[in-house]
């Protein structure tokens, strides 16, 4: 297929467009009405208790780490502190924007919109990006969240499991958005109504991170940026290493999720910090299952998947040599194996990714 | 617009939709939570996706794709990524028959 061009205005784009890989229907496995009736059912009391959990967590991290300040005991409740801020955010702020989270509406987007801060996502572009995600995920120059681009950045990735990368690129768009409303690259998904709430909501991020800044020089003290801010760097890593594994090494430019995403199963205490994101292929299959349904759902169509990973480890040990791989043949990618039960993966739909006629799948 | 005989009012549970194919348009018939019956038109205006594997919550239709929201009873739009709002069709109930009136 040659060089791959991820920009949205680039050559890949226009080619997907043309191709009629946009417009193409996804594969589902085949479940009954009824039983999906069952999985999507909508309840507040899962979301309220992990959030009042969540929340609570965070506030005594925070109070303990801020009462042991300056000295090292403080580090290991900064340390949780952070991967709650920095890492579960992206978990709350992903499935608030789907809405399922809770079945108030106002719950789902007090907590989204207090993820999507944390996180450091525009709350009123990134929905609209996640929306063309899920409607085109890893299709070339239409997927905007596409983490893991071929060949992959190795030294990019790395740095971003300390957040480094997002928090550079986010403070220019953060002050871009809040003076002049999204860039003309957010303007491709997000419609027009909507470019004056990016601003204001740009306006009031700025005004906090202003703030909490202030603060910090009239102290003397980093103790503010502590609590806002810096969490996003030193408690990102969670997130970055879940995040990788739900695409990473997989084939891109298909339209059956069971070749672009990964279920992996993890401990609880990773369920609760990514809120049962692990189960992707199901995710992304049904995005109308609340994630506390989706082990259900992985029970109800496990036989037509490919067997999910075995632990974060395993993941990680089938998809780093894909990558390091895909550094000098950017074409390769980790086709997994089908049980017999499943319906096998229609070829002809996936013409258009170089080896799937042939598959150069991982050993 | 003539009525058309869509389905029977047993076919449709309580609190959900079926789809509806007439003429090359397909429409959406809801059982609503007032147990009345709604139509509307079958495809999502976000991204043509059919709304009848959605879920109804209410008076909401949640879109299977992007759980975009349309309140059934006025096809109005209620949450993103869904702006345009959804064509609603008139229906009556006649001898346990769900009539609707289409193109
Ligand atoms: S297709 Fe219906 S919300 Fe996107």
């Amino acid at each position: 297929m040659g060089k791959r061009d991820y920009s949205l205005f680039g050559a890949d784009a226009k080619q997907a467009v043309e191709s009629g890989l946009t417009a193409a229907e996804w594969y589902h496995s085949d479940l009954p009405r009824k039983t999906m009736k069952d999985l999507m059912a909508r309840g507040d009391s899962p979301a309220i208790r992990d959030t009042l959990l969540l929340y609570g967590l965070m506030i005594a991290f925070a109070a303990t780490g801020t009462a042991l300040w300056p000295t090292w005991w403080s580090v290991p409740f900064w340390l949780a502190y952070g991967v709650l801020y920095g890492s579960a955010s992206d978990s709350r702020w992903h499935e608030c924007s789907h809405g399922t989270a809770f079945r108030t509406p106002w719950m789902n987007n007090a907590v989204y919109e207090i993820a999507s801060f944390m996180i450091m996502r525009n709350s009123a572009t990134w929905c609209w990006s996640h929306a063309r995600h899920h409607s085109e995920t890893y299709i070339v120059g239409r997927d905007p969240e596409i983490a893991v681009m071929r060949p992959p950045e190795m030294t990019k990735l790395m740095l971003n499991f300390f957040g480094i990368i997002d928090v550079i690129r986010f403070f220019p768009t953060l002050i871009q958005n809040a003076l002049a409303g999204p860039t003309a690259a957010e303007r491709t998904f997000v419609p027009q109504s909507e470019w004056a709430k990016v601003r204001r909501v740009a306006q009031v991020h700025l005004a906090i991170y202003a703030a909490t800044l202030v603060l910090a020089v009239w102290a003397g003290s980093i103790l503010p940026l502590m609590v806002i801010g810096l969490p996003r760097i030193y408690g990102a890593w969670h997130h970055v290493m879940t995040g990788l594994l739900q695409h990473g090494g997989l084939a891109d430019n298909v339209i059956d999720h069971r070749l672009n995403s990964r279920t992996v199963l993890m401990n609880p205490v990773s369920r609760f910090i990514y809120w049962n994101m692990n189960y992707h292929v199901e995710h992304h299959m049904f995005p109308m299952v609340p994630y506390h349904a989706l082990p259900r759902l992985h029970e109800a169509i496990k036989a037509d998947l490919p067997a999910p990973n075995r632990s974060i480890a395993g993941a990680f040990r089938e998809m780093w040599p894909a990558l390091r791989r895909q550094l000098t043949y950017e074409d390769y990618f980790v086709k997994r194996d089908l049980p017999a039960t499943a319906k096998p993966y229609r070829e002809d739909f996936h013409q258009y990714v170089p080896g799937m006629t042939a598959p150069k799948a991982a050993e | 617009m003539p009525w058309t005989d869509a389905c029977a009012t047993g076919d449709i549970d309580a609190e959900d939709l079926i789809r509806f194919d007439r003429g090359g348009a397909t429409y959406a018939i809801y059982h609503g939570a007032d147990g009345k019956f709604y139509a509307t038109a079958g495809l999502c205006t976000h991204e043509n996706v059919h709304l009848c594997d959605g879920l109804v919550l209410d008076f909401m239709i949640e879109c299977p794709k992007h759980n975009g929201q349309f309140d059934y009873r006025t096809g109005e739009a209620k949450r993103a990524p869904v702006c345009v709002n959804l064509k609603t069709f008139p229906v009556k109930v006649e001898d346990n028959r769900v009539l609707i009136e289409v193109p």
